[in-house]
């Protein structure tokens, strides 16, 4: 087992378990902790990606979530100053019902997953996701896409000035 | 035993399921948000493994505009969440039962 495979590994694992700590922390309901925890899962799934020599994707995934996403909610969340949740009744029903099915879609998957034995007769990988390649097809097989998804960031933007105002009509 | 594809997508899976659960179970908007996050971020690593695995650069092209367009739905979505609490003071969703029959 080389270097590569232990990092993998821990990277998993730290992913995992922060996003367990987001779902579900038993220390504290504070919407705070799950962003702060948010971070960290994202974080370590940059270092996923850098193992999957995705380098540019890597780097975007900390600037544009890391740096905007979860500055966007932490600002939300103090800015609507939500007091420590207060422990409500859990319904049964709706508990006991929610952990069955997506228990079920885990052992679904899983099984799935080990039945059809994914990339056992496939090449080594030898791709590189380098800005440069990345780069290159973005702007010749993908430049509509791109341009469109222009437009959307500047729909939103509008949207969102348009929601944030004042007298919402 | 090599690290390859399947262990990836194990770790994508268990992730997606992670936020499923928060969106079941969760009642606050706000952590139900992330939990959303959670689950583009799983779509995403079972994307990049693909490409990686596959020798072709289009999964990642595709991850990137899934970012680009995650940050205009959490913009879109956190200014309707902060919208309604100006409007009802709650951001809990058991408070929200306008539509409900």
């Amino acid at each position: 087992m080389g270097l590569p495979d232990i990092l993998f590994y821990v990277f998993a694992a730290l992913t995992l378990l922060c996003g367990v700590l987001v779902v579900a922390n038993p220390f504290s309901r504070n919407p705070v902790t799950s962003a702060m925890f948010l971070v960290l899962t994202i974080v370590s799934m940059a270092g996923l990606f850098v193992l999957l020599h995705a380098f540019f994707l890597a780097a975007v995934q900390i600037i544009v979530y890391a740096g905007a996403v979860i500055v966007l909610f932490l600002f939300v969340i103090m800015l609507l100053d939500l007091k420590e949740e207060q422990r409500r009744k859990i319904k049964l029903f709706g508990f006991v019902g929610g952990l069955i099915s997506v228990g079920a879609i885990v052992a679904i998957s899983l099984k799935a997953l080990k039945a059809a034995k994914p990339g056992t007769d496939l090449p080594a990988p030898l791709l590189e996701g380098g800005t440069n390649a990345l780069g290159h097809l973005l702007f010749t097989q993908y430049v509509l896409p791109f341009e469109v998804v222009s437009v959307l960031l500047l729909v939103a933007m509008v949207g969102v000035i348009l929601l944030s105002k004042k007298d919402l009509k | 035993m090599n690290v390859g594809l399947e262990h990836y997508l194990t770790v994508s899976v268990l992730l997606f399921c992670l936020g499923l659960l928060g969106v079941v179970m969760r009642r606050n908007l706000l952590v139900i948000y992330m939990s959303l996050e959670l689950m583009l971020n799983a779509s995403n690593l079972a994307l990049v493994s693909f490409s990686r695995f596959n020798n072709k650069l289009d999964g990642q092209v595709l991850v990137f505009f899934i970012i680009t367009v995650a940050a205009a739905e959490v913009a879109v979505g956190l200014a309707l969440i902060v919208a309604l609490y100006r409007k009802r003071q709650s951001a809990h969703v058991e408070d929200l039962t306008t539509m409900k029959l």
